[in-house]
């Protein structure tokens, strides 16, 4: 891999830029691998990334249907943060937090994490209980994080309107300045190119069609541009098709695929140069490097795999932006879009094993996966080396849904749903 | 957006007015104190979830208030029907788990 640098930059503009090497090898695929990937989008490629450098397997594909990082990782709103109410998510969003800290460092490859600092605002006394709690819970886990009055949200935002006018008046919020923003595709980007370097087959284009099992245990996957591709383990990265993939398998998860919308507006002037996110008023906003406005809504109600979801969705999220902004009102919105998201009844990932022996999955990170892509990558790799769940990945089994033993995370998801 | 025909109030009416409430026709366990967990986490918890046609609990939440179903497909967001709970459906779903007669 050649490895990027300010003087290899200087070195290229000698030859005018013509002789970069290609970002990754674009292989056929092997017959056999030891462990096969499917989706490659963030945390598909980190897990893959993770399993080579960290445990040494390096006799991996990664199969994607599409183009790599094209899913929802292409599609969020890119916010950064670790402030999770219970230990067991808390440990492992702060895991991906610091592996954010240094992963440009860490891939050679700019992932544009930028520690603005995220708001997550209360306007009901229970939303401030809730904050309060969990602000309280997340420095007894070592991490940062304040709760803010409306006049010193009013100095980080001062054109955020912190008066008593507003339908839903602002009465504090959480501030995790450790929070921020990362460059979406940077992050699939650089880690297909750090896993490639490792020896990664990343094969785009090849839709898993069947898992293919014998006596209880999944053996390989069936694709449509490769056919029969064996493997020792397998690994489902799939976020909203993961149900159609459990399917396969012959299970259910406890899923549910839903569209959830964002749009951005044409490029103005810094204007905001942190995250404000309000679960009660349902919107949440940050501005790109490129200076739009980027803006998420809640999820659509029903199940959609159509990647696009109700106009009266994005209405109801932009009206609660223009009630926090209202200098906002005259922005013109640029472009809109939908991602399917798998949510899960506790707001909580699955890392899992499950029914089929050899088969694991990945999935359930609903509306808030961006973030903990660098951990779930981690956590998931440590699950497919060992064949078992490792001890972060344990208390989000599937199977918690027979026991009962939930990680209900609705308050810190931050989106509605 | 959705425009939904409601068969109580027997006209079509904007989205907005609804609220899907998840998967139609899941049985509520008769004798829940013999479930074992798995049983009954799988009720509570555990969805078919299809890439294509569904059948879904829809409530007409701001106009008459009542419970029925609807069968869209999740792929292209066509409503293929619309009928009452305690009707079968039509269309049968994509990995159906719909146990014939069940109300």
């Amino acid at each position: 891999m050649q490895k990027y640098s300010g003087f290899g930059l200087l070195k290229h503009a000698l030859t005018h830029h013509e002789n970069w090497q290609r970002v990754w090898r674009n292989p056929i695929p092997k017959k056999k691998y030891d462990v096969v990937i499917v989706g490659g989008g963030g945390h598909g490629l980190a897990t893959a990334y993770y399993l080579a450098k960290v445990h040494g397997v390096t006799n991996i594909a990664v199969l994607e249907k599409g183009y790599l990082g094209g899913g929802n990782t292409a599609r969020n709103t890119t916010i950064v943060r670790s402030n999770y109410l219970w230990d067991e998510s808390a440990k492992l969003y702060e895991h991906a937090m610091k592996l954010w800290e240094g992963l440009s460092q860490d891939l050679n490859y700019n992932v544009m994490f930028s520690q603005r600092g995220v708001l997550n605002l209360g306007h009901t006394l229970q939303d401030m209980r809730d904050i309060e709690r969990r602000v309280n819970a997340n420095r007894l886990n070592g991490i940062d994080g304040e709760v803010l009055d409306p006049q010193q949200i009013k100095e980080i935002v001062p054109m955020m309107d912190c008066s008593d006018q507003p339908r839903y008046p602002i009465m504090g919020a959480s501030w995790q300045p450790r929070g921020g923003v990362a460059r979406h595709d940077a992050v699939a980007w650089g880690y297909a190119r750090a896993a490639d370097a490792l020896g990664v087959d990343l094969i785009q284009q090849c839709e898993v069609i069947d898992i293919v099992t014998e006596d209880g245990a999944a053996t390989g996957v069936m694709t449509n541009s490769h056919g029969l591709i064996e493997a020792g383990r397998i690994g489902c990265v799939t976020a909203g098709n993961s149900s159609v993939m459990a399917n396969m398998a012959g299970f259910r998860l406890p899923l549910e695929s839903h569209p959830l919308q964002a749009l951005v507006s044409e490029p103005i002037k810094p204007i905001l140069d942190t995250v404000v996110m309000s679960n009660h008023v349902h919107g949440y906003v940050s501005q790109s490097d490129k200076g739009d406005l980027v803006i998420g809504a809640g999820i659509d109600g029903y199940n959609g795999y159509g990647q696009r979801g109700s106009y009266h969705t994005i209405e109801h999220t932009v009206q609660a932006i223009v009630e926090l902004f209202p200098v906002f009102s005259r922005v013109r919105m640029n472009r809109q879009w939908g991602g399917i998201v798998d949510t899960c009844p506790d707001a909580c990932p699955i890392i899992s094993a499950t029914p089929v022996e050899n088969l694991f999955f990945n999935c359930g990170w609903g509306t808030g996966g961006f973030k903990a892509t660098p951990g779930s990558g981690h956590a998931f790799a440590e699950t497919l080396a060992a064949g078992e769940a490792s001890e972060m990945a344990k208390p989000f089994s599937m199977f918690r849904f027979h026991d009962g033993a939930l990680i209900d995370e609705h308050g810190a998801a931050g989106v509605a749903h | 957006m959705f425009y939904i025909y409601c068969p109580h109030c027997e006209e079509h009416r904007e989205e907005e007015e609804f609220h899907a409430s998840g998967q139609a026709h899941i049985p509520r366990p008769l004798d829940p104190e013999s479930c074992s967990d798995k049983e009954w986490g799988e009720y509570m918890f555990f969805r078919d979830n299809p890439r294509g046609l569904h059948h879904e609990l829809w409530v007409h939440g701001i106009g008459c208030r009542k419970f029925f179903n609807i069968t869209r497909d999740t792929q292209t967001y066509e409503i293929k029907e619309v009928y009452k709970i305690g009707q079968q459906p039509k269309f049968k779903a994509s990995n159906s788990t719909l146990v014939e007669g069940v109300k």
